[in-house]
């Protein structure tokens, strides 16, 4: 116990005397939190979008002043030229161009159907579908307004029958922050522990310090365990800030208990830092570990749901999320903050992690070798 | 009784043969000098004796224990600096001392008097980090920690290395005085100038062990004639000794060249009048004590 306490202490001071980790460790989280939750955004704001009015009817004015005044949208108007309009979209002057054909005014109050043109640029697939869905509501809003002047069309064929009307459980303004700041909290939460770990470790066999550790009486699991715990603690204390940062900053909702948040988070720390001392075990230098590093980590993230549904991912993929620490972690986050479920709701999670973190502390540990 | 007892021990990286048959004892309380060029397999059978490497055959007793196994035990007993600096750069002097000591289960007050004339000299600094002491300093901090247990043995990987005249003269005397509390050290090194302070070396090349025994014996054991030659013209005469003939071996040693011939074949006279021959003068010749070196130019080269 006195070595260990001594090994916890000795990577403290190791920890605290880094110039270059002590910043990462404390600084990064606040910045991280602040710049990513601004920026990595999903919203649609100010998309530039052309309208060529071909029309120039009341209806068609009317249309183009609702996207004017529409925050999603920046309005530009441009008449009638098929060269420019593939250049427009060439050139990315704009995201979207919408055509209000000749006699729409004309064709709407006889009840002939009408057809609107819109081409987008789908470089961004993303955002070419929301601006897609954003005018389609918005040319529909125009047909509601003008119910009284197209009295011949027989109006309640043309609306769907069906009025959904959704309520949003959990985040009930969809706002898109609540998303994205429990992911940016995982994201950081996992770099401390997997990073920061091998790194560590890989350091002292880069500097030959290991050689010397591996003469003394030092047992392997007394070594790792010297190397996990200081990493747990520090990642825990970033969560903390980062979830102190979320709820006074960003109102981030924390429905759920702490005590739930930090049982998982240990719970995935563990599981986080075993790949991490597994993947030192494989690695002599820096190079190595931060090479197969960033490969697990890009496929964690990018499949665990911090930006994307997972649900909406091939079954293949899902199924490759049985292994992936952060698929489980991301999902209990924001359950935890914003449905406010316990241990008890997420007890498959809690087991997954629970037995994730055992296996790969235990065969980290069984594969670390002190004589080569 | 002996500390280190080595029989045929073979470890091979791959196909390449690192150790070949290696046999060799030390006793206890020995100063014991592995001698030898860079890839001799010197750190290599160091790390196999501290049980870092396990070998690939062979029988290996180290301390009474097998490294391979008892490897628990043996670690208390022995004490390894190895030929990197190998301690916590950004921990202070006292803190790696401190930490050596508490993971060996003890502590430096306790064995203080050990390491009392090796670490009062770099006491005065014990805040400093270890990163930015000297290259003499890290070294004295190496030796302390790896002493700060009371081993049995101490293991010293080139600790000389890179380290000029004056350090390397008194890091020998460093040894000489820890050897006299009763410790067996094993010390390997490149400089064969440095086997004389030894009480026994062994002499390696290429994995092979090619010479031993106490300096004097292996100077003793020089089986043919070496004849020092000196001359204002070295490169000149080694050019023309070189065609000698039934010539063993010559080499330059500073401003003399050493000549090796066979045992009571020539006189040296002749080898005068061989050099003026040539249209060199004003040479001298004697016959001379082999020193390390000669032995081993020698025995590696007739081991080919």
């Amino acid at each position: 116990m006195r070595i260990l306490y001594r090994l916890i202490l000795k990577e403290f001071k190791q920890i605290f005397r880094n110039k270059i980790m002590l910043p990462v460790i404390f600084i990064i989280p606040f910045i991280q939190t602040i710049i990513l939750v601004y920026s990595a955004t999903l919203e649609l704001k100010n998309s530039d979008i052309t309208i060529i009015d071909m029309d120039k009817s009341m209806i068609s004015a009317n249309l183009i002043s609702k996207f004017q005044a529409s925050p999603f949208f920046k309005v530009e108007l441009m008449s009638y030229n098929e060269k420019e309009i593939s250049d427009a979209l060439l050139k990315d002057k704009t995201k979207a161009i919408l055509i209000i054909p000749k006699d729409f005014e004309k064709n709407l109050r006889s009840g002939i159907p009408v057809k609107i043109l819109l081409n987008l640029n789908a470089i961004d697939s993303q955002s070419s579908g929301l601006i897609n869905i954003y005018v389609g509501q918005t040319v529909l809003g125009i047909f509601k307004d003008f119910k009284p002047f197209l009295s011949k069309i027989d109006l309640e064929q043309q609306m769907p029958k069906v009025d959904i009307r959704p309520s949003y459980w959990y985040n009930q303004n969809l706002n898109f922050k609540f998303f994205m700041l429990p992911g940016i909290l995982t994201i950081l939460v996992s770099m401390i522990g997997i990073f920061l770990t091998s790194f560590n470790i890989v350091r002292e066999k880069e500097m030959g310090t290991i050689e010397q550790i591996n003469v003394t009486p030092i047992e392997k699991w007394q070594f790792l365990t010297g190397k996990l715990l200081p990493f747990v603690l520090i990642g825990i204390f970033d969560l903390t800030i980062g979830l102190l940062f979320g709820i006074f900053m960003f109102d981030l909702p924390f429905e759920g208990s702490v005590y739930t948040m930090f049982i998982f988070t240990i719970l995935f720390l563990i599981a986080g830092i075993g790949i991490g001392l597994l993947i030192a075990d494989f690695s002599n230098t820096l190079q190595q570990s931060m090479f197969m590093l960033l490969f697990f980590f890009l496929i964690f993230i990018l499949m665990g749901g911090t930006f994307t549904a997972v649900e909406s991912m091939p079954d293949w993929a899902q199924a490759i999320n049985v292994v992936n620490p952060m698929y489980y972690y991301m999902r209990v986050v924001r359950s935890i903050l914003l449905k406010g479920s316990g241990v008890l709701d997420l007890i498959k999670d809690f087991w997954a992690l629970l037995v994730y973190g055992i296996t790969t502390v235990f065969v980290a540990v069984w594969a670390y070798r002190k004589t080569v | 009784m002996y500390e280190i007892e080595i029989h045929n021990l073979c470890k091979n990286f791959g196909k390449t043969p690192a150790l070949d048959n290696l046999n060799l004892v030390v006793k206890k309380n020995e100063f014991y000098g592995l001698i030898g060029p860079d890839g001799a397999g010197k750190t290599t059978l160091m790390r196999i004796i501290t049980s870092l490497l396990l070998p690939d055959s062979g029988y290996l007793k180290v301390a009474g224990l097998d490294p391979g196994k008892d490897y628990r035990e043996l670690r208390l007993k022995l004490g390894y600096m190895p030929g990197k600096f190998a301690l916590y750069q950004d921990l202070s002097i006292e803190e790696n001392l401190t930490f050596f000591a508490t993971v060996f289960g003890t502590t430096v007050k306790e064995n203080y008097n050990l390491i009392k004339s090796i670490y009062s000299q770099i006491e005065p600094f014990k805040n400093r980090r270890a990163g930015k002491l000297s290259g003499g300093m890290k070294q004295k901090l190496a030796l302390s920690c790896a002493l700060v247990h009371k081993p049995e043995i101490l293991i010293l990987d080139e600790p000389t290395t890179g380290v000029d005249a004056v350090s390397r003269r008194e890091f020998w005397e460093m040894l000489n005085e820890i050897k006299s509390h009763g410790i067996t050290i094993v010390v390997s090194t490149p400089y064969l100038e440095e086997a004389a302070l030894c009480d026994n070396i062994a002499l390696m090349n290429k994995g092979k062990i090619i010479s031993s025994g106490s300096p004097e014996e292996i100077s003793s054991t020089f089986p043919e004639d070496l004849f020092i030659v000196e001359t204002k013209y070295i490169p000149q005469t080694l050019k023309v000794l070189r065609q000698f003939p039934n010539l063993i071996n010559v080499n330059s040693f500073g401003h003399s060249l050493h000549l090796v011939l066979k045992k009571n074949t020539v006189q040296t006279k002749e080898i005068v009048d061989f050099i003026e021959n040539k249209g060199i003068s004003n040479i001298k010749v004697k016959k001379g004590k082999p020193e390390i070196e000669d032995s081993f130019i020698y025995f590696s080269s007739s081991n080919l």
